[in-house]
């Protein structure tokens, strides 16, 4: 496998909403710098966003890695939290174990991981009990790509 | 339309006057489900809404959206205000509710977010 064209590493605070949403913001202003169809940042973005959530309010915190390769762009979401106790669960739109507190600013209805599986074209979930989540997330690069 | 019209017909103040509010809008979502409007929108739409948190705005930027409006008259913070300028994301803010507010751009020809026929992406809505 070849190195990547660039790498880029966004940390995420636990519980932090002020700056939520941040690390999303700058890696889709740099995808945007670099001239990359507008859909494809859409996809990434918004893919990306609601990883970054998930890691505020479920995670612990954690690492968010974005990877532009000759053929996609790849995004790592690595997390400090608890993992999910049943990913088949989880990945169904409407389930959600997110507080009131979330919910009121708008989250957790349960549509992240779902949202994440409609804007990419890969979408990888490792998670233990206790051992956190990695969420791995591919986004094809055509030949209009950039 | 674009957005001075919408502020008109909202009876709207304009919260980010810096802005450049001559864009047009042509579709919009009302919603305070953010992963909804993620999930449901399409580039350029307009989200009324009755959340005044700074995920509001971050949700516009990642979904490109054409404005905010805050509905109910809900008091918006500074920086807020702030954010949506620095992400070029224009604010407005009615004293109507979110079902007056939805009825009036319906009535003046503003359309819901639906898939355009022939659009095979992966993004925009199909509902």
């Amino acid at each position: 496998m070849s190195a990547p064209l660039c790498k880029k590493e966004f940390f995420v605070q636990e519980f932090d909403f002020e700056h939520a949403g941040k690390a999303a913001s700058d890696m889709r202003k740099l995808l945007m710098d670099y001239g990359f169809d507008q859909q494809i940042v859409r996809r990434l973005a918004i893919a990306a966003y609601e990883a970054e959530m998930n890691m505020v309010i479920h995670g612990f915190g954690g690492t968010l890695i974005m990877e532009i390769n000759f053929e996609y762009i790849e995004l790592v979401a690595k997390d400090n939290g608890p993992g999910i106790s049943d990913l088949k669960l989880a990945m169904q739109e409407g389930f959600s174990t997110a507080s009131d507190e979330i919910r009121e600013i708008g989250f957790g209805a349960g549509m992240g991981l779902p949202n994440i599986k409609r804007c990419v074209n890969f979408l990888g979930i490792e998670t233990k009990p206790g051992q956190g989540t990695v969420v791995t997330m591919r986004v094809d690069l055509g030949p209009d790509a950039i | 339309m674009n957005l001075y019209d919408i502020a008109t017909k909202l009876d709207a103040s304009i919260l980010t006057p810096k802005l450049d509010l001559s864009r047009q809008v042509h579709c919009a979502y009302g919603a305070d489900l953010l992963s909804d409007v993620l999930a449901f929108t399409r580039p350029s739409t307009l989200l009324l809404t009755g959340l005044i948190n700074i995920q509001v705005v971050r949700t516009a930027e990642m979904a490109e959206l054409g404005g905010i409006v805050v509905v109910r008259g809900k008091p918006v913070h500074r920086s807020l205000q702030e954010l949506a300028c620095a992400c070029k994301i224009p604010l407005l803010r009615t004293r109507m509710t979110m079902f007056e507010s939805c009825g009036r751009l319906y009535q003046s020809g503003i359309k819901p977010c639906i898939k355009d026929p022939g659009c095979e992406c992966n993004v925009c809505p199909s509902v």
